[in-house]
């Protein structure tokens, strides 16, 4: 493959795979960039190109790539950083070159297993990068979060306009882009954007690292675009499923038949009403109780709102608190209509979208786990309430309450 | 002319709602949803006092 491969961390042993960086220039690289078709992989799937010639056309720009997953339930980047740090670096100092900047930065979770091989690496290359270290909560690594953090030391979200691209770090234009998408940068810059788009889906090309879990899996692999979900949930020995769950917790739950037939596309997951976002894909077996691994979700992201925005910090936990009694009681069903109104009245009005990707995990939940649902607003959980938790949760969360 | 809340900035005083509430209305938190749509003309007067109103600033009008 072509992220992933057999070769060691050093310098020497990522240029014998891969060869040297080619000197291009910030014009050559920005026209290479567009006709590889590169979308980011931090989530939004966002032209790399088309963000790149915005941030280049201001002044004094600088790079920062983020490199530090958020997603519990992630571990693409940290696998990158860690095994083929030089991948990352290399697709950084590319960056740079194509937007015209002087200045490198480097994000990464303050607790990371990756630390050491990056520290390594950075003492076997150059170039200097300013490396930041980020709180592990969830929305510390949201990119005006990473700006606010490097600038105010306060790793929370900002109001925008203006976003990064406009006005980052120390107020000069800063291209934020995901690890992964770094790495696709440092080997579209060798071997060309015709090769690049050699394999993947035509619209949205290349290759992309999918976080695949469920009960007993959890791995990374690589895959070109496009690739069936169905294919990587068989290849996991996942298969005695209800739903699967697609995107993170921002994303979204999907039945598990209609989701084996889904392709690992941006366009393929929205027409199927969700989203690739950062490549995570979690398959729920037919014994667990949907209803209560979104409760414990529900909670976790309740617990990491920023406390910031009044509507996230009351709505979150309240919806929270409602999904938990569903359930594992008391249930009074009155609450629905509560619940109801909280998911209809909260996205949307945060300062960034933490509060909407909750309110789409929740309605996700209450749509295709909908008879279990029924279930539980009876009096009558389901048996999967004593299955083993497979959505992963750092800690645990109180429901109800913000942190 | 549109009207945005800065959400991190509002402390849910309520008063933007109470000054213009054909455009906002207070969610049972306390904190203001605002319409998203272009202010009519003829409505433009309350939404500036409205944004003058705010004892914290956090009403704000922008001209698209």
């Amino acid at each position: 493959m072509r992220l992933i491969t057999d070769s060691g961390p050093s310098r020497q042993e990522h240029l014998d795979v891969h060869g040297p960086l080619p000197e291009l220039g910030g014009a050559q690289l920005l026209d290479l960039v567009d006709a590889a078709g590169l979308l980011g992989r931090g989530g939004a799937g966002f032209p790399t190109g088309r963000k790149m010639r915005t941030v280049a056309a201001g002044r004094r720009p600088v790079v920062l790539g983020n490199a530090c997953e958020g997603e519990p339930a992630s571990s693409k980047d940290e696998l990158l950083l860690g095994r083929h740090p030089h991948l990352v670096l290399d697709g950084l100092q590319v960056a740079a070159r194509a937007v015209g900047a002087r200045e490198l930065h480097l994000a990464v979770h303050r607790d990371s297993a990756a630390r050491g091989a990056l520290d390594k690496a950075l003492r076997e290359r150059r170039e200097t990068v300013t490396v930041h270290d980020v709180p592990g909560r969830y929305v510390a690594s949201e990119e005006s979060a990473l700006i606010n953090l490097i600038n105010n030391g306060v790793a929370k979200p900002m109001f925008t306009p203006p976003r990064p691209f406009e006005r980052g770090i120390g107020g000069r234009p800063t291209l934020v882009s995901n690890a992964e998408t770094l790495a696709h940068l440092a080997l579209i810059a060798r071997h060309g954007a015709d090769w690049y788009r050699s394999v993947g889906d035509p619209d949205e090309p290349g290759t992309a690292l999918v976080t695949v879990s469920g009960p007993g899996v959890r791995h990374v692999v690589e895959v070109p675009t496009g690739w069936s979900v169905g294919a990587l949930l068989t290849q996991a020995g996942l298969t005695d499923l209800q739903a699967v769950l697609v995107g993170g917790y921002f994303g979204t739950w999907i039945p598990a038949e209609q989701a084996r037939g889904l392709a690992l596309t941006h366009r393929d997951l929205k027409a199927a009403g969700g989203a690739l976002g950062a490549g995570i894909v979690i398959g729920l077996p037919a014994g667990s109780c949907g209803v209560l691994e979104t409760a414990r979700v529900a909670a976790y992201l309740a617990a990491e709102n920023a406390g910031q925005c009044g509507p996230c910090l009351n709505g979150l936990p309240a919806i929270a608190g409602a999904v938990h009694r569903l359930a594992v009681g008391p249930w009074n069903d009155r609450s629905m209509a509560d619940l109801d109104r909280w998911l209809g009245v909260v996205a949307g009005r945060g300062a960034c979208r933490h509060p909407d990707g909750a309110v789409r995990f929740v309605l996700s939940a209450l749509n295709v786990f909908d008879e279990d649902v029924d279930r539980h607003r009876r009096g009558r959980p389901c048996a999967g309430v004593h299955a083993a938790a497979v959505l992963p949760v750092p800690r645990p969360p109180v429901p109800g309450r913000a942190a | 002319m549109r009207v945005r809340v800065n959400p991190i900035e509002c402390t849910a005083q309520g008063l933007c709602a109470e000054v213009f509430p054909e455009w906002i209305a207070l969610d049972e938190w306390g904190y203001p949803a605002v319409d998203g749509q272009p202010v009519p003309e003829q409505l433009v007067k309350e939404a500036r006092r409205a944004a003058a109103a705010c004892p914290v600033l956090a009403l704000k009008l922008s001209q698209d």
